[in-house]
């Protein structure tokens, strides 16, 4: 599984979505199922499949999919 | 057993109700993750544990008001794939004054570790608790916090804060599958209450319906409660463990 496949997975496990909707242009509240909430359980999915912790600062900031590729590069994750 | 297969962490382990609430996790079958500023009196319950057959616990030294030190414990929690289910957040300081006599120092210094302390562990422990997206949080608040008494202004409306934050945090995680509730224990016989003047006690004692002071295996049992599954459906809720102590 690519590092690009295994966010798409952590997302749509989250967010209870299909992979398909999972794209770089997918945004933190633009869909109901990205709410405060989920966006939690988000975290922690993402946490999981790549085996990190997030800061409070990151998990602020992450308000896309593209800025979560962003966030897990500097922390060395390539995609 | 009401703990198996679950991780407690404690903060303010060493004594009283935060070591009663450890000795008694540890008989239901918890492993603990014993947390207190300490190490030496961490260190001697930890032999004493083992010595107990109890499952032996990961202790930790840190300051409760040190963001930096909480979040060290968890990085090392997660590198070593250890996830709790239930913080404790017990670690608390008392201060008595008037107000007209308070200092800036002591306001500072008993909301650091009586709220801010508990509001950094929870931030960390949901993290953690969401990977089984199952958690359990108790927070001891205090009877001075839910009715006030003269010279607890500080401390008790640093308890008060508690019973707040619990609220709103209970309602907060409560879809993530993680209850949040406090424990508000009367006058129990701790360090904290150990020198009280005569007087003051045979005061204190009369006000309380059980005549008695209560011990912290009492605050222990009702901690283990809200810490188990007999309470899966109970969250946002503040027990007092007081005796029927009217102040």
């Amino acid at each position: 599984m690519t590092q690009t496949e295994k966010l798409k997975k952590a997302f749509a496990e989250a967010l209870i979505i299909d992979e398909a909707l999972v794209t770089d242009t997918l945004k933190y509240q633009s869909i109901p199922q990205w709410d405060s909430i989920t966006h939690m359980v988000l975290v922690s999915s993402i946490e999981e499949a790549f085996e990190l912790s997030l800061d409070t600062e990151e998990i602020i900031d992450l308000s896309s999919v593209a800025k979560a590729k962003e966030i897990l590069s500097k922390k060395g994750i390539t995609f | 057993m009401l703990l198996i297969d679950k991780t407690a962490l404690i903060t303010g382990s060493a004594k009283g109700i935060g070591k009663a609430t450890a000795e008694l996790f540890s008989k239901h079958g918890a492993k603990l993750i014993l947390v207190d500023r300490d190490m030496e009196k961490l260190e001697k319950i930890h032999e004493e544990f083992i010595k107990k057959n109890y499952p032996e616990p990961k202790i930790f030294h840190a300051d409760v008001k040190n963001f930096e030190q909480i979040k060290s414990i968890f990085n090392e929690l997660n590198n070593s794939k250890i996830f709790i289910d239930i913080l404790v957040n017990n670690a608390g300081i008392m201060a008595d004054s008037m107000l007209q006599m308070v200092q800036q120092p002591q306001v500072q210094s008993v909301y650091e570790v009586n709220v801010f302390g508990t509001i950094y562990f929870s931030q960390f422990a949901i993290k953690s608790m969401m990977r089984k997206r199952k958690g359990s949080i108790i927070n001891i608040s205090s009877i001075m916090g839910t009715k006030g008494y003269i010279g607890q202004t500080v401390y008790g409306s640093s308890k008060s804060a508690i019973i707040g934050f619990t609220q709103s945090l209970s309602k907060e995680i409560a879809p993530l599958n993680i209850r949040v509730n406090a424990v508000a224990p009367g006058f129990i016989e701790t360090d904290l209450t150990l020198n009280t003047p005569p007087a003051v006690l045979e005061k204190t004692l009369s006000s309380i319906g059980m005549k008695r002071p209560g011990k912290p295996i009492d605050v222990a049992n009702t901690i283990l409660f809200l810490a188990s599954d007999l309470s899966e459906y109970i969250t946002g809720q503040v027990i007092g463990v007081d005796g029927g102590m009217i102040i």
